[in-house]
């Protein structure tokens, strides 16, 4: 299928994903549900990636640093930014687009196989907004939430390296944290995250609906929502920081 | 009732379905047989509104299905029920879940009634005890059986089965068609099963429907197939030593 033939038939999904639902009570259940699955799931894997990529930029930064001439609050300055402008936002959100990219479109591409959207769509269920809506809801609501989480954790994990490592003390990595700080720069950051978290479920969710054959396609519209999702979180996030932090 | 009306349907220029016209009366079982790729299951999908048809009309008690708009699907579709081939039940819910979905959806029952009659329908189809289990747990049977209770919990107007006895031993293969009878007659319903086992044909066929390249090559009922003079219904129904030997038995000759 051609680029723009695909782009076309994703605009009509996502067009569809937003047409008059089923009961408000259902979406809602399902929303909560998907939450718990999507969100709460990912939970720990973001909280030990943020923590030792935290560790691992403040060293580098304080290993970039040597020669004593730079002062060591730095270290937070630099870690702080890195964090909140780049590695939650961007890092997260790829690492994410694997683990729940994955999880959407081989859930999604297996009920096609098995017949369950059929059954669905048989029962008067519009399967689009039946599916994919709550995954939608989920993720854009639950992601900047996960994002905080690991901007929170980031730092800390890089306090925690400086500290016993002896590049900083504690007091001078908190006065970095603290050191030129422009809350612009995270509501940049949950902007971006929002942006990504749809971007994760609609283009998954629409890989795996348009699954056609077995458990072979099944995998292959995996393969192809992590790939397809990360190219496009990649792309938007250089237009939304020159739209946001240049312009 | 159901009536098709000339319709016709092509993939990629090929005519599957060739200007089909029959018509299904309501408390009967009506069954759809044919070879592998006769197109059965295109005009299965075709009755159900999952595929438009090119040309001609589908008409369900005179409502036209191939031109309503889809809200007016939608509520048609709340009065039809559909066993799919592998059961298509939704492996995150388990079995009491199943049936309660289309409840849940579409009735205004309370809670309380609505859990009485996932129990009645499962009842019905023989299944007690199992409404914690996961689709996961359960044999291939069973799974049927949870999604004929599935398809008649909103008490259907009109009842679709895509083969639901393969895969199935003969036993529990019988079971389930006797099953389907029962629930047809019951509950007044039109019942249209796509298969091609002839044990089905021979037991619950009230109407059959022979297709053959997208063509009606034969319509009558079960009992007409034994003096049908159409070459290819007989090659294809008696195609089995069996039902060679069941037709030698009633005196009638065997080429």
């Amino acid at each position: 299928m051609s680029l723009i033939s695909s782009l076309g038939r994703f605009v009509l999904f996502v067009a569809d994903v937003f047409r008059r639902s089923e009961r408000r009570s259902v979406m809602y259940r399902l929303t909560l549900k998907e939450i718990s699955e999507l969100g709460l799931k990912s939970v720990w894997f973001v909280v030990f990636v943020s923590l030792f990529v935290g560790a691992v930029v403040s060293l580098q930064t304080a290993a970039n640093m040597e020669g004593g001439w730079m002062p060591s609050y730095l270290i937070g300055y630099a870690t702080r930014d890195a964090i909140i402008l780049e590695f939650s936002p961007t890092i997260i959100s790829l690492l994410l687009a694997g683990k729940i990219g994955s999880n959407i479109a081989s859930s999604i591409g297996t009920m096609r196989v098995t017949e369950q959207i059929d059954a669905l769509e048989v029962m008067g269920v519009n399967p689009i907004t039946y599916l994919v809506r709550p995954k939608i809801f989920a993720l854009v609501f639950f992601n900047p939430l996960l994002i905080c989480m690991s901007m929170f954790v980031g730092v800390l994990g890089g306090l925690l390296a400086v500290v016993l490592s002896g590049e900083s003390t504690a007091a001078q990595f908190v006065a970095g944290i603290q050191y030129d700080f422009v809350p612009f720069k995270a509501l940049y950051a949950l902007i971006k995250t929002t942006l990504f978290a749809f971007i994760i479920a609609a283009i998954s969710s629409f890989h795996g609906f348009y699954t056609e054959g077995g458990a072979l396609e099944v995998g292959k519209s995996s393969t192809k929502a992590v790939v397809s999702s990360s190219v496009v979180i990649i792309v938007c996030n250089y237009l939304l920081t020159q739209l946001l932090l240049r312009s | 009732m159901i009536e098709i009306k000339n319709i016709s349907k092509s993939f990629s220029g090929k005519e599957i379905i060739k200007d089909l016209s029959f018509a299904y009366e309501a408390g009967q079982t009506n069954l759809i047989i044919g070879q592998s790729g006769s197109g059965k299951t295109v005009l299965l999908k075709c009755l159900l509104g999952l595929y438009t048809p090119e040309k001609g009309s589908i008409l369900f008690d005179g409502l036209n299905i191939v031109n309503i708009s889809s809200s007016e699907l939608k509520s048609l579709r709340k009065q039809i029920g559909m066993v799919f081939q592998g059961g298509a039940l939704f492996d995150s819910m388990n079995i009491e879940q199943n049936v309660l979905f289309p409840l849940q959806l579409f009735s205004d029952m309370s809670n309380s009634d609505m859990l009485d009659r996932v129990n009645f329908c499962l009842k019905r189809v023989n299944l007690e005890n199992v409404n914690h289990l996961f689709p996961s747990e359960i044999s291939g049977g069973m799974k049927k059986r949870v999604a004929i209770a599935r398809a008649i919990v909103l008490n259907p107007k009109y009842l679709f089965c895509d083969e639901p006895n393969s895969g199935l031993d003969p036993y529990t293969a019988i079971l389930i068609d006797n099953l389907l009878q029962e629930l047809t007659h019951e509950y007044g319903m039109t019942t249209v099963i796509n298969t091609h086992d002839m044990n089905s044909v021979m037991e619950i066929g009230d109407h059959i429907l022979f297709i053959k390249a997208g063509e009606m090559a034969w319509q009558g009922t079960k009992s007409d197939i034994f003096h049908s003079d159409n070459q290819d219904l007989q090659d294809f129904v008696f195609s089995s030593e069996l039902f060679k030997t069941i037709k030698q038995k009633s005196g009638l000759p065997v080429k």
